[in-house]
């Protein structure tokens, strides 16, 4: 009998009481684990830092399990024996159990992340259901070529689901990138053995009930809580696993990378990190581009692979333009996640917590000036101020290595030239920003820049419809989009000979 | 309240439906307050008058179009919320799907359970594949211009689109027209048959409680002479959309040219033969016919109204196809046993009769049916028909009979079959039985139509296009290319450093 983690809550937007199963959800149920050495694993609260529930760890043997059942469902019940718009049906009924249940899995998301209840809200659960019901549209209209050829022969392609698929996800966005990855893979028809962090796993095991609501067949989606070294080294090594998707560091990234290679060559994507540089002409309009300078590093606690990192600010406006990032930033409110007026809450875990101190550290002693922040708050959960440092330099850590925390790097710049070298010169190329009023600026700038998103005058907007992915060693592939179908699509070509004769000399 | 009317519905019992012009959100009467009758197929007696929309109510609806066209609606609304009124708009179809079935049973003759199942079942498919669709259709960027230059291009709605849709099947034609332009982001002046205009009003109802805008929707029932000639020839229409006859396409056709150029697309008539092959299993390519000749009566622009036989197998064929014929569920449309009922009316009756005498006159053999159905009554039957022996100069064979009438002859190779296959003005659709992969495959490019069917007959998908060639359209409906029917491409071209 698999256990159940419930949880009450009582804050202001929702009051009740949630039951998550928090078992291996394997071919529709709910088990523990096979393997004897499985422990459990600490679900931690961060905003007080105590354990909210241990959960069943999941293990290679299980994902083993999964893998078959995965396998069985898409030869039997899914994969081309099921119509598309019949897929499209189930993903779209997800999307609605979604909607319902906004309130709940908005609450679990801030307990087990930290993110605050009303961004949780209004952004990750309402964005994740968007993505359900947009691929939910896709399902149907996955279409091949017929490529032009002649009365002797037809020509066409099919675009077929690839077939079992690993999935690992980080705790950043935890229902956002579930979504990610489900939606499309279910559209194409694959089957998905995932592992979510085990920092985070407690939106994911709800939708498993949702799942179960909807009547998507057992053995389609597979849910295997368990550490990376362990659960993930199994998918990305498995050989019965066609693609491997990976959102996460560019180190494990490349790991990951390794054992799909020298396993079975399985298909990879990579969604992995940034230092997104934030470009600010002096004609951008300012306030505007104050604010979302702001929010371009400190939504999501600056948790965001493509969070704007590096601010480059022209210099004519520059010590102006510090002055009031300051005075904005310092107005962000930091503390309880399910408080109405709180923008930022805790970093995800101790962990996280000590790595961007530790940067933080770094960037004092290497000689940068923090215009603002640089502390703990507070003295329970893991609570930073937002920060901003100043007077720094290309060659400094801060400015170089993702810190994935409500840190920023600030510069003056003179030219376009300048900046662009400066903002192009990182190993990532995930995503950057340019403020201006020139439309033609704008236009060569984003032509210039080494990364997979550009925005102009705004910041960290994603849609369901618009693809997202890294340049350079920030990922491989797209995902969102038409785009990211591809990840999940084996194109084959079929010729059909109608009246050719072979030439095989006689 | 001369807007709505109460009517005794088998199933349901007494229920008020609208009679009126649907113009912004309001239902209204017409401005000269003039109606028109309807007649119930199945008993031949008055069923509702409906408004008959004037040339100023036409006026009216279109202003109302084009305002909501450039405030809320459009480009003024992103494309998921367009989306997502129509998934809102499939749900309550679905949710009402036996009022919808058992009124558009009442209207057309159709059996009811068939309305229900397949009319409301297809139509709710359609409006959710082209809510999916609506956030997916893409532009382009062509970026080889180096420095110089930035181009794009926009898929834009077209504007207000007048839509004038036939009676065989009100809902399904209401869905395919509605759905994709929706979807795109066009506006709609739609005309309903006069014969049927029941369940496009209903679905007003639903459109209002599903959210559109005032004037995303208007409906304005009337006769095609007057209602329809308006639409097609006002000049603040863009585009006008039209299922039906060949003679009307065309009359639609010049009334667009002449006005202001509007876009026109036709899906018109067909004469659509099945070629049955040798090597095809019989009994199933029988039944499969049968069906493409019979159901809905045969009212059906793609009824498998030809067959052609492949002389070995002719008689065997032809018997197995009779034995289809005399199983017909024929009853009345409210038995939910029926899937055979009336044809729409008097005249369209009068018609099939009139054709089937003329077979006779030039010499076809008439294998069964060939007259009313002896429990007709009032009502508007002609029994399942099959006029054998029948060579491509007759009448029946080269004009589209619309009933459920079918002509059969032989042919001896491959090359005549297609030759006799092309042999019309239509290309709507055809079929080929056969289990030769090559023959298959050969046929299929070689036939003039724009939907072949292989090993089976008369079954559609929303997202696969649907259309003529030849005298039976022009565009294409269903799938991406349904959408694509209503916008229109905008290239952009962004200088960055050229100069003069």
């Amino acid at each position: 009998m698999a256990p159940t983690f419930t949880h009450e809550f009582n804050h202001s937007a929702f009051k009740g009481k949630v039951e998550v199963p928090v078992g291996l959800y394997i071919n529709g149920e709910w088990s523990t684990s096979t393997d004897s050495n499985a422990k459990t694993i600490d679900v931690y609260n961060p905003t007080t830092g105590e354990v909210l529930t241990s959960i069943p760890e999941g293990m290679p043997s299980d994902v083993d399990r999964a893998v078959e059942a995965a396998h069985k469902a898409f030869n039997t019940t899914w994969g081309l024996n099921t119509p598309g718009f019949k897929r499209g049906e189930y993903l779209i009924k997800v999307a609605e159990l979604m909607e319902r249940d906004l309130d709940i899995l908005a609450s679990l998301e801030a307990l087990d992340n930290g993110k605050t209840f009303s961004a949780a809200k209004a952004f990750d659960v309402t964005e994740s259901a968007r993505v359900f019901r947009y691929y939910g549209g896709w399902a149907d209209k996955i279409h091949g070529k017929v490529i032009e050829t002649t009365k002797a022969k037809l020509g066409y392609t099919l675009h077929e689901p690839v077939g079992v698929c690993g999935q690992i996800i980080p705790w950043n966005f935890p229902l956002y990138m579930f979504s990610w990855k489900i939606a499309p893979a279910l559209a194409t028809g694959c089957a998905v053995v995932m592992k979510p962090s085990e920092l985070t796993p407690l939106t994911a095991l709800y939708m498993t009930k949702l799942f179960d609501e909807a009547g998507i067949p057992a053995g389609v989606i597979n849910i295997v809580v368990g550490y990376g070294h362990t659960v993930g080294a199994s998918l990305a090594a498995h050989p019965a696993i066609d693609k491997v998707a990976f959102t996460g560091s560019t180190a494990v990234g490349r790991k990951v990378m390794e054992e799909a290679s020298k396993s079975n060559i399985k298909k990879v994507s990579l969604e992995l990190g940034g230092k997104g540089s934030n470009i600010i002409f002096a004609d951008a309009d300012f306030e505007e581009a104050v604010k979302y300078a702001a929010q371009g590093i400190f939504f999501n606690h600056g948790q965001t692979c493509c969070a704007g990192s590096r601010i480059y600010v022209e210099r004519s406006i520059y010590d102006k333009f510090t002055e009031a990032f300051k005075k904005t930033t310092a107005n962000l409110k930091v503390g309880d996640p399910f408080a109405e007026s709180t923008y930022q809450g805790p970093q995800v875990s101790q962990t996280q917590y000590d790595r961007i101190m530790n940067y933080v550290e770094c960037g004092k002693q290497e000689g940068a000036t923090v215009i603002t922040g640089g502390k703990r708050h507070g003295k329970t959960g893991y609570f930073i101020e937002p920060t901003i440092f100043g007077d720094v330099t290309a060659n400094m850590k801060i400015v170089r290595e993702e810190i994935f925390g409500p840190v920023v790097v600030m510069s003056p710049f003179d030219t376009e030239e300048e900046v662009l070298a400066a903002a192009n010169d990182s190993v990532y190329g995930l995503a950057s920003a340019v403020f201006t009023t020139n439309i033609s600026r704008a236009t060569r700038v984003s032509q210039a820049l080494k990364a997979g998103t550009v925005w102009i005058n705004c910041y960290n907007e994603l849609h369901p419809q618009i693809p997202f992915g890294g340049f350079k060693q920030s990922g491989l592939g797209r995902e969102c989009g038409e785009y990211a179908l591809e990840n999940y699509t084996e194109v084959k070509s079929v010729h059909i000979n109608i009246s050719g004769k072979c030439g095989l000399p006689a | 309240m001369p807007t709505h009317a109460t009517i005794d519905v088998p199933s349901l019992g007494k229920i008020e439906v609208p009679t009126g012009l649907f113009i912004n959100n309001e239902w209204v009467e017409s401005s000269d307050k003039k109606t028109f009758s309807t007649v119930n197929p199945a008993t031949g007696k008055p069923f509702l008058d409906f408004a008959h929309a004037t040339k100023e109510d036409v006026d009216t609806a279109v202003k109302s179009s084009r305002k909501a066209f450039k405030t809320t609606w459009g480009n003024n609304v992103p494309a998921t919320e367009r989306a997502a009124l129509l998934s809102k708009f499939a749900d309550l179809m679905e949710r009402d799907a036996a009022k919808l079935g058992a009124l558009e049973s009442l209207n057309s003759g159709k059996g009811v359970r068939i309305a229900r199942d397949f009319d409301v079942g297809d139509s709710v498919a359609c409006l959710r594949y082209y809510a999916g669709l609506a956030d997916k259709s893409h532009g382009q960027t062509i970026n080889h211009f180096g420095t110089e230059k930035f181009v794009y291009t926009l898929h834009q709605p077209i504007g207000v689109c007048g839509q004038i849709i036939p009676w065989n099947y009100p809902l399904m034609m209401w869905a395919w027209k509605v759905g994709p332009a929706l979807a795109a982001g066009c506006t709609v002046v739609m005309k309903p048959s006069e014969l049927t205009p029941l369940t496009a009003l209903v679905m007003c109802d639903l459109a209002k409680e599903a959210g559109f805008p005032a004037g995303v929707i208007n409906t304005i029932p009337g006769l095609g002479a007057t209602t329809g000639d308006a639409i097609s020839r006002h000049m603040d229409i863009d585009k006008v959309a039209f299922t039906g006859s060949v003679a009307t396409g065309r009359r639609i056709s010049i009334a667009a040219a002449e006005s202001n150029l509007k876009k026109v697309t036709l899906e018109l008539g067909g004469k659509s033969p099945s070629l049955i092959f040798d090597s095809a299993n019989v009994e199933e390519a029988a039944a499969w016919v049968a069906m493409g000749i019979w159901f809905n009566s045969g009212q059906d622009c793609t009824a498998s109204s030809r067959v052609y036989v492949q002389e070995g197998i002719y008689d065997k064929f032809i018997a197995a196809l009779k034995v289809n014929a005399e199983k017909c569920a024929i009853g009345q449309p409210s038995d939910e046993s029926t899937s055979f009922g009336p044809l729409i009316s008097e005249s369209q009756r009068d018609k099939v009769l009139a054709y089937i005498q003329s077979g006779r006159e030039e010499g076809a053999n008439v294998v069964t049916g060939g007259k009313k159905w002896d429990k007709s009554e009032g009502g508007y039957w002609v029994e399942p028909t099959i006029l054998a022996e029948t060579h491509i100069g007759m009448k029946v064979v080269q004009e589209e009979i619309f009933g459920p009438v079918i002509v059969a002859s032989k042919f001896s190779s491959e090359e005549e079959a297609v030759e006799l296959a092309n042999n019309t003005s239509f290309g709507l659709a055809a079929s080929i039985f056969t289990n030769d992969a090559r023959q298959q495959t050969r046929v299929s490019a070689a036939i003039d139509a724009g939907t072949i069917w292989c090993n089976q007959y008369g079954i559609l998908h929303p997202s696969v296009p649907f259309g003529g060639f030849k005298q039976s359209g022009i565009g294409r409906e269903l799938g991406t290319y349904g959408l694509e029917a209503y916008q229109q491409v905008k290239a952009v071209h962004q200088n960055l450093t050229q100069t003069m």
